[in-house]
């Protein structure tokens, strides 16, 4: 039995809806609940998994949709009861609570000295309050995607013209003065200044520059397409150049997919006449023309190393020599059949630096991000050969939480890939900070004991091999995850790059390439 | 000083303002920095392409929209309703007709009128004495003999139903600043009334007391006090817990106290001029009619201002939802009207609720009512119950308004003036839709009233002007 709700006038955050659904999921007895926002996609959406309703033609934009499949006594009565639970909580600090405002400008009337907006809308919407706040003389962050590439550029010439940041769209990471934005991690302030155009990216190297002994000044998250031809790094100059007046700022390292090469050498350029030393990693590029101050590191984890070095910090890029006999004992537990890496990543930048790093050890691996027409994963729902996934794919997230966030679909994925006789090893990126899962580690254990035992049943040997990105000052504990994670058998690289290296020795050591 | 601001971002203190996800404010706060949350909705009830054409007006037509803004608002705060008198309507409403029955809203006709509009116009027939019971009534409305016009388009304004007929007694209101006169009836009280659609036997006798006992002892009363400063007695009101639309108990004292020396004085009989005062004891709200066209005869000036998106009227009829805007000319802009979220006299529920109606909301249109809710602690029940929720009411409706007032205070927020002036640009740009106080009337014909509470505007009338407006002005 279906039942269907619209609450008229009724605007709720999408994310926030997504959890909504999530607890109304699992509730005894439905089968399928969607609390949504009634856009014209989302009603496409619903019509497509078969919900035709009259009530749902009628919603709008600002109308509450809710959509309930299920059986069982009193099921219905159960939802909606927790449906009004989870939509007006309980908030003992309500007395206390200040007014909000409904609007940009209500808000920045009613306070004085704003000088940064962090706008996490939906795309289509984020756009022209980005405009808004810009004219309004403040920096912006735009944490939403789905904002078009022209309105990037425009937005982006704009506040250049007003000598403003507009720091995405699509930027998911920033630390400014040591205040974490967006899906930022904690980590110690100190002399270099990261600006990225890589989410992920900018939250593995800012957390190796700490627990390497290191610390950030500032991360300037640019957004994906910063790079791009059409955008011609607008936010990435900018970044760079603010970064190099920054007192604290003593070295700067750029992170970015490989850029096209007009982009590139305006940065390099711009890094030049930064004068200050620079680190630059064009993921996935090995080296580049190296200048004066310049430096190119091939991974994030290169970046970081030799930012901390050059900000006079002592280092050691820690590399055990047990790693490769380790390496080579689980390697000999593999099957003869147990030929396959599988990699399930909730960092796109992370499987992207995994991807070039195992292609680089002769692993040619398929994938929903390769570049390589020839190597790219048509249907994402299942792995083939050697494969790395990117799970924060819109594919993915339709409808539900990025996976930083919303780890069910990676929990259903590990038990799939264990069923798969062929599988060997089994790559994660587990990651911490702000705005992540409260246990991302943790919440994987329970379905890669179940992985490994499955394989362990058939006679064969489930390789898990991880890292985690965070530090020990994050909400989860760098060290806590790792020793959890370890404790139920996975191996615990520090740092992306080396997980992705170890994953392959382990293949070879079993010789199973 | 471009550079300046980019290193600014790095080495002043930050101050966040945050649109969407409140997660990403905690972590912040944590760290002593400031965010201010924005309870945000979507513009322009989720069409982009309308958000995106008024940002490009404001972007291009902002000076001349904001000069005439402010003209607009300047009238709205530079008039001087001053009470002059009470006539009658065939004698004194302009363009009344001698078979015309005004009502409430944008225009309706009788097939599209609700059930309680009907039960207006079927008493109102019954008083002029046109049909000696309700079925004649009915007949002769739907004859077509009988003209039906809105309030609005005679200078007047009606409560409710808003019925007005030749016979009856009007308040004469006129704004001293650019000499335009308003009308409006004598309110009747509550229960069983003629504006909540209730046309019963002792409705009628009511309504012919008014007119020949209370409009004769006021009229005298009235000639010797001389005429009333509105603008003066509002504001106090305001002081005294009203807001000028659900509440006016305040206002009501003050004119009693104005006028009740000047009615013992007058040679009016004691026995009638007891009965009076007696009545207007007994009606709290006596005193929303003389609000209301107080409230009228200070918005219509601002109306007919090029490039101005001042909504200088909001009416309802228990059918349509209007809207008009000043650069827009008279032109309705309309769309269903709304339910009203409110609460319910005893006996009567959601159920028994005919939809949005009546003049009254050029209250909040002129920035009282609803838009100053903050005043009136006593009826916060209407608008979720705490005191909380009022300040919350009026304070986001500064958020649509151009002005502060400048006579009408809340003590409460420091004596600021309550939001005045709704910019149909700003409701599209936030989605902030104004927040308007009124009763509720059974949707039945003949029953009257049964609650009173807080309504939405439907969004689409606010849509439509835009639309409009962009395509005139940009």
């Amino acid at each position: 039995m279906i039942q269907v709700k619209v609450k008229k006038d009724a605007y709720y955050d999408s994310v926030f809806l997504m959890q909504v659904s999530q607890e109304l999921n699992e509730i005894e007895g439905v089968t399928e609940a969607v609390v949504a926002m009634g856009t014209p996609h989302n009603k496409e959406l619903l019509a497509s998994r078969g919900f035709l309703d009259q009530a749902l033609d009628c919603a709008s934009a600002n109308d509450l949709v809710v959509v309930v499949k299920g059986a069982g006594k009193g099921v219905f009565g159960r939802v909606w009861r927790r449906l009004e639970e989870l939509l007006h909580p309980k908030c003992e600090a309500e007395e206390t609570r200040e007014f909000q405002a409904g609007s940009l400008d209500g808000a920045l009337q009613g306070a004085s000295g704003v000088n940064f907006a962090l706008i996490s809308l939906p795309g289509a919407y984020a756009g022209v309050e980005a405009k808004k706040a810009l004219a309004r003389g403040l920096h912006v962050m735009v944490f939403s995607d789905n904002v078009s590439l022209e309105e990037e550029v425009e937005l982006k010439k704009y506040a250049q013209g007003k000598g403003l940041l507009l720091l995405g769209p699509d930027c998911g990471t920033a630390i400014i003065q040591g205040y974490p934005l967006g899906f930022a991690n904690e980590v110690k302030r100190g002399n270099v200044g990261l600006v990225g155009a890589a989410g992920t990216g900018i939250q593995e190297v800012s957390t190796l520059i700490d627990r390497l002994g290191g610390g950030i000044s500032h991360a300037i998250g640019t957004g994906g397409r910063d790079l791009s031809e059409e955008v011609g790094g607008l936010t990435m100059l900018q970044g760079i150049a603010a970064l190099a007046k920054d007192p604290f700022t003593k070295v700067l390292v750029v992170i970015s997919k490989p850029p096209s090469d007009s982009v590139a050498k305006k940065v390099v350029f711009a890094l030049e006449a930064s004068g200050k030393p620079a680190v630059v990693c064009f993921l996935g590029r090995s080296g580049g023309e190296e200048g004066k101050r310049v430096r190119f590191a091939e991974t994030l984890e290169e970046a970081a190393f030799l930012a901390v070095v050059l900000g006079g910090g002592v280092s050691e890029q820690g590399k055990e020599d047990a790693l490769g006999a380790k390496a080579a004992e689980e390697g000999k537990k593999l099957k003869e059949e147990q030929r396959y890496l599988r990699g399930l990543f909730s960092g796109g930048t992370l499987c992207a630096e995994a991807l070039f790093l195992l292609s680089k050890k002769g692993i040619t691996a398929w994938s929903n991000i390769h570049l390589d027409s020839k190597l790219k994963l048509v249907d994402l729902w299942k792995s083939r050969k050697h494969c790395l996934v990117d799970l924060g794919d819109d594919v993915f997230t339709v409808g539900r939480p990025h996976p930083m966030i919303d780890p069910t679909l990676r929990i259903e994925r590990i038990l799939r890939e264990a069923e798969d006789p062929e599988t060997a090893v089994l790559l994660l990126d587990i990651v911490l900070g702000y705005g992540a899962h409260p246990d991302p580690g943790g919440v994987l254990i329970p379905s890669i004991a179940k992985a490994k035992h499955e394989v362990e049943k058939r006679g064969g040997y489930l390789s898990v091999v991880a890292s985690v990105t965070g530090t020990d000052q994050d909400p989860q504990v760098y060290s806590l995850q790792k020793e959890k994670l370890e404790k139920a058998g996975v191996a615990i690289l520090p740092s992306n790059a080396q997980a992705a290296l170890y994953a392959a020795m382990v293949l070879e050591k079993g010789q199973k390439i | 000083m471009r550079q300046d601001r980019l290193g600014n971002l790095l080495s002043a203190q930050l101050s966040v303002v945050n649109l969407g996800l409140e997660a990403f404010a905690e972590p912040l706060r944590r760290k002593g920095v400031r965010v201010v949350q924005v309870d945000w909705k979507p513009p322009a009830g989720g069409d982009q392409k309308l958000a995106q054409a008024v940002m490009e007006m404001r972007e291009k037509r902002g000076e001349a929209i904001e000069k005439a803004n402010q003209e607009a608002v300047e009238r709205i705060l530079s008039a001087r309703p001053t009470l002059v008198g009470i006539g009658q309507a065939l004698l004194d409403v302009p363009g009344m007709g001698k078979r015309m029955i005004l009502h409430a809203g944008p225009p309706v006709t009788w097939e599209r009128m609700c059930g309680p509009l009907r039960g207006g116009v079927i008493g109102g027939i019954l008083y002029e004495g046109w049909a000696r019971n309700p079925e004649e009534a009915v007949e002769l409305a739907v004859s077509g003999e009988i003209s039906f016009e809105p309030c609005h388009h005679h200078q007047a304004v009606g409560p409710m139903a808003g019925i007005i007929t030749p016979s009856m007694p009007v308040w004469i209101l006129e704004n001293k600043t650019f000499g335009n006169k308003a009308f409006a009836t004598l309110n009747e009280g509550l229960g069983k009334v003629l504006r909540y659609g209730a046309y019963s036997k002792e409705v009628i006798e009511k309504l012919k007391w008014m007119e020949e006992t209370l409009a004769p002892v006021l009229t005298k009363g009235l000639s010797l006090r001389g005429e009333v400063d509105m603008k003066s007695l509002i504001s106090q009101a305001l002081q005294m817990g009203d807001e000028g639309h659900n509440r006016n108990r305040g206002g009501t004292s003050l004119l009693f106290r104005e006028l009740c020396s000047a009615m013992v004085q007058s040679d009016a009989k004691r026995e009638e001029i007891s009965q009076v005062l007696d009545f207007l004891h007994g009606n709290d709200h006596f005193f929303l009619n003389l609000t209301m066209a107080s409230a009228k005869c200070s918005m219509d000036p601002s109306a007919g201002i090029e490039y101005s998106s001042l909504i200088y009227c909001m009416a309802r009829n228990g059918t349509d939802f209007g809207i008009r805007v000043s650069g827009l000319g008279d032109r309705w802009y309309t769309a269903p009207a709304p339910m009203v979220q409110g609460l319910y006299l005893p006996g009567f529920s959601e159920e028994d609720a005919a939809p949005d109606m009546g003049d009254s909301a050029i209250t909040e249109t002129y920035g009282i009512g609803g838009f100053a809710m903050a005043a009136a602690p006593a009826i916060v029940k209407f608008v979720g119950g705490s005191a909380k929720d009022a300040l919350t009411t009026t304070r986001r409706m500064s958020e649509i308004t151009l002005a502060e007032n400048n006579a009408y205070q809340i003590p409460y927020l420091d004596f600021r003036g309550t939001p005045t002036g709704i910019d149909l640009l700003k409701v599209v740009e936030t989605g902030i839709l104004p927040a308007i106080n009124t009763g509720i009337a059974h949707k039945e014909p003949g029953i009257g009233m049964v609650g009173a509470g807080l309504v939405k505007p439907p969004a689409a009338c606010f849509l439509d002007a835009a639309h409009d407006f962009i395509i005139k002005y940009l």
